[in-house]
């Protein structure tokens, strides 16, 4: 890559590589009336040297028979977003949302993206969809003015019918407009939109258009693509990171029959036309594995973290903390600890790949297609160009299909082999090579005045990620500082980190939301009282407020016993405010969460019964990271290696789910996949300290750590 | 190397013959041999209940299912649950409710709420979230599972 880079100028090389690329997209594409048009996110993200068009991100596309298809590289993967978009279109356009078609993910007819994370698809991409769709019509209606031999103005558009608004039996379909023609358009000027109050589509509760396939057994997810003459590969894989393989002798898998064996370097696989063959035959391969010395533990990563933790960098200052510290008659410091966290998404990280001479075909399970197929280039040494990658539906990826490691592998396996293989890897690979969300660390100290409000708060995050970390109450003197992202920096984690659905906001939501209600305790005012005293952000005060009154909060000094809790968040411009209600068995240390209710402004809503199952999801998977989910290991060795020690939420630990969507239309949209997980290890801790007095400051709240701290007192 | 024999069976109502080594799973034997892909690999160990499909109507995890085992049985997976076009009332009730997101482990949550309705048509909801527990989706779906199996219920019994 390096090199690229320096090879002659990278500008000239862009245009030169997107004339080519355009003709090869619009050939790809056909006849029909285009539209090209980015969303804001593309310039400033494509990395030199990718290949792609630069100009533009996404196609909308008039059929010659109507249907209008919308060529994106976002992804789908249970957000919905192929849904949400989907009525974008429809409503835009005023066609019916079955004519619509959602092309995702498919590097040779979708033009560069880079990825689908950090709930933005919506919030980013949807209001630019929007545009396109509304230059399309009009394009539609000059044609339609022209062929009725009518002034524009006289035209009105109903399901994909043009009509004269004075005679109805004057009309022209999209479908006859775009016949024969081949227009292209770039989305230049900034088109009229309609007035949310027009909405017809979009704002109303739809059944997700995937549905069907996915109740069905229909729905293709990566592991289900069938190639002729595919072999599915089984990975010869060290027992921990950092291995080093001493000794191989893959004789015995050899010998069975319809078996090959690869050897390359680090990779070693046995190959058969049945998976499960392909199992047995690893299984006959012998290896010896030399493991470093484990440096670092579950027991000493605080401590090592803070000791390689770099310098920080400052995300928010105001007044001055020393000037605060005067002003406080006490303070209080809190120290908050989150472990390691696995994805685990029930379909493990899969992909196939045809390696054939001038050209690499690859299905894969990924949030970044474009990221792969780069990888897969330069695996291979072959040009990006000759390299497609094809998304499938994603089972599931919260952030940990970022990564495209199995990709790489089948690309290197299928060259190896001519022919095309499938890797899958099994439930123990997909928690061995998690990109876990990270161990972290956040240090608070902070203070009250004599009035009872906080007087200063010092705020430290190391290993988190600054997201979320910025306070959004009212406090004079303020200092937050972040130490690492949750990549880590070299040395810190024995083995990867990433992305984990809402980076960073897990950890700092628990650790600012638990310090809140310390320091609300302290001041013996209710929780929900002393949040909205240091509150003037009117969002952030309508969403406590509505999530109040549906949860039917009453004020208290807490702890009252009654083992009820709030939290709330700001991510990325969404507002949540969650309630729960838990019950404490003081003799196991369970922690039983009864009731949860979660209130949200995105602004405006695109598919409501789309937000709220993210909502509900978020709830759920939420109770996983604050209450059992937890990553032990011994240097680069991962003791929760299956579904069985790490233990996911499950049916019955299902509380009452409600969630409200606060309405606020005239805001654009904002992201909903991520937000209402953030609050939930706060919630839970401090409806835990109400139902008993006890704070914990770690997550998860285990039995042993609930058992430990109530003995504790 | 095992024994080739022959396993008869009827998958999705139509009968099959296969000569096979009786000793492989059920469930790749669908899915690399039959090419049914509808049947999921989620952990290979019984645990997760993507690969969930029907022996006789009842859920069996088809990763630990050795094929011999299934001669003269009945099977059916996801894409034989709609019968003449018509989808089971499970399959529709999880699309009016939106029970599924990435909808990867929906066929084994459709298929083992049948069989738990089929052994007893009219389920708590104590016995539903038993029922189904063992069933795994990272999506968080489960409130709306549940809400979808109570009204299949109904329409079930109807």
């Amino acid at each position: 890559m390096e090199e690229e880079k320096q090879k002659g100028n990278p500008l000239e090389d862009a245009n030169d590589r997107f004339i080519l690329d355009r003709r090869q997209f619009l050939k790809a594409l056909g006849g029909g009336i285009l539209i090209l048009f980015y969303s804001g996110d593309i310039a400033e993200t494509q990395p030199p040297g990718t290949q792609g068009p630069l100009d533009f991100n996404a196609i909308l596309r008039i059929g010659e028979d109507g249907r209008v298809t919308c060529y994106t590289g976002k992804i789908e993967m249970g957000q919905g977003i192929v849904t949400s978009l989907s009525q974008m279109l429809a409503e835009e356009m005023d066609v019916r949302l079955d004519s619509v078609d959602m092309v995702m993910g498919d590097t040779d007819l979708c033009p560069w993206d880079m990825g689908t994370f950090g709930s933005r698809s919506t919030k980013y991409f949807g209001p630019t969809l929007r545009k396109a769709a509304a230059e399309a019509k009009a394009v539609l209606i000059q044609l339609a003015g022209g062929h009725l031999k009518l002034p524009e103005n006289r035209l009105i558009v109903k399901e994909g019918v043009v009509f004269d608004k004075e005679d109805a039996k004057k009309k022209v379909s999209y479908a006859g407009l775009a016949k024969g023609k081949k227009i292209e358009k770039r989305l230049e000027k900034k088109p009229h939109l309609k007035p949310v109050s027009a909405f017809t589509v979009s704002g109303k509760p739809v059944n997700r258009v995937d549905a069907l396939g996915k109740v069905t057994g229909k729905a293709q997810f990566t592991g289900d693509i069938r190639l002729p003459g595919m072999l599915h590969a089984r990975i010869l894989r060290p027992p921990a990171h950092g291995a080093r393989l001493k000794s191989v002798d893959t004789g015995a898998a050899e010998a069975l029959k319809g078996v090959q064996v690869i050897k390359e370097g680090d990779l070693i696989a046995a190959l058969h036309s049945h998976p499960d063959e392909a199992e047995k035959a690893l299984a006959r391969i012998k290896s010896e594995f030399e493991v470093p010395k484990a440096e670092v533990n579950d027991q000493t990563i605080f401590e090592h973290l803070l000791k390689v933790a770099p310098g920080g960098t400052v995300v928010q200052r105001a007044g001055e903390i020393e000037k605060g510290r005067g002003l406080a008659k006490l303070e209080l410091e809190g120290t908050y600890h989150t472990r390691y966290v696995a994805h685990a998404p029930v379909e493990t990280h899969t992909a196939v790949v045809n390696v054939e001479k001038d050209k690499v075909t690859v299905y894969a399970s990924t949030q970044r297609p474009f990221s792969a197929k780069e990888e897969v280039a330069q695996a291979l040494g072959v040009s990006s160009r000759d390299v497609r990658v094809i998304t499938p539906f994603v089972g599931g990826g919260f952030g940990g299909k970022s990564w495209n490691r199995q990709v790489v592998e089948a690309a290197r396996l299928s060259k190896l082999a001519g022919k095309p293989v499938q890797v899958a890897w099994s439930r123990e690979e997909e928690f061995f090579y998690d990109t876990f969300q990270p161990a972290a660390i956040v240090k608070i100290n902070s203070g009250l005045d004599d009035a009872n409000r906080i007087a200063f708060w010092d705020y430290h995050v190391y290993f988190a990620g600054d997201r979320s970390s910025q306070l959004f109450y009212d406090v004079p003197h303020v200092s937050t500082v972040s130490h690492a992202s949750w990549s880590g920096v070299p040395g810190a984690h024995p083995f990867q980190t990433g992305t984990w659905r809402a980076p960073g906001s897990n950890t700092n939501t628990f650790a600012r939301e638990s310090h809140i209600d310390l320091l609300a305790a302290r001041a013996g005012v209710d929780s929900l009282a002393f949040r909205l005293d240091h509150l003037k952000d009117a969002r952030m005060r309508r969403v406590l407020e509505t999530v109040a009154r549906r949860f039917g909060w009453n004020s208290s000094k807490r702890p009252s016993g009654k083992g009820e809790g709030v939290a709330c968040a700001d991510y990325n411009g969404t507002y949540v405010a969650t309630m729960a209600e838990v019950a404490v068995d003081k003799n196991t240390g369970k922690v039983r969460v009864i009731r949860v209710v979660c209130c949200q402004d995105v602004g405006q809503v695109i598919n409501p019964e789309g937000a709220k199952l993210q909502m509900e999801g978020c709830v759920m998977m939420g109770l996983g990271y604050s209450l059992s989910e937890e990553i032990h290991f011994n240097g680069g060795q991962i003791q929760e290696r299956s579904y069985e020690s790490y233990e996911i939420p499950r049916f019955t630990v299902l509380p009452k789910i409600e969630t409200v969507l606060v309405e606020n239309p005239e805001m654009p949209p904002q992201g909903g996949g991520e937000p209402a997980i953030t609050c939930m290890g706060a919630v839970i801790a401090n409806a835990v300290h109400d139902a008993t007095g006890i704070r914990l400051f770690e997550l998860p709240m285990t039995p042993e750590r609930i058992k430990k701290a109530l003995s504790r007192g | 190397m095992n024994m080739i024999e022959t396993v008869e069976f009827k998958l999705n109502h139509k009968p099959v013959r296969l000569s096979i080594d009786g000793e492989r799973t059920l469930l790749w034997v669908l899915r690399s041999d039959l090419g049914l892909t509808g049947a999921k690999f989620g952990c290979g160990k019984g645990i997760c209940g993507a690969c969930t499909v029907l022996i006789n109507k009842k859920a069996f995890r088809s990763c630990q299912v050795p094929v011999k085992e299934i001669h003269g049985r009945e099977i059916t997976t996801i894409e034989g649950l709609a019968q003449n076009g018509k989808l089971h009332p499970l399959q529709k009730a999880f699309i009016d409710h939106d029970a599924l997101q990435c909808g990867f482990c929906t066929p084994g949550m459709i298929l083992n709420a049948y069989s738990l309705l089929i052994e007893k048509p009219k389920l708590t909801e104590k016995e539903i979230l038993e029922g189904m527990n063992d069933n795994l989706c990272r999506c968080g779906v489960h409130q709306r599972i549940v809400q979808a199996i109570q009204s299949a219920a109904k329409a079930m019994r109807r």
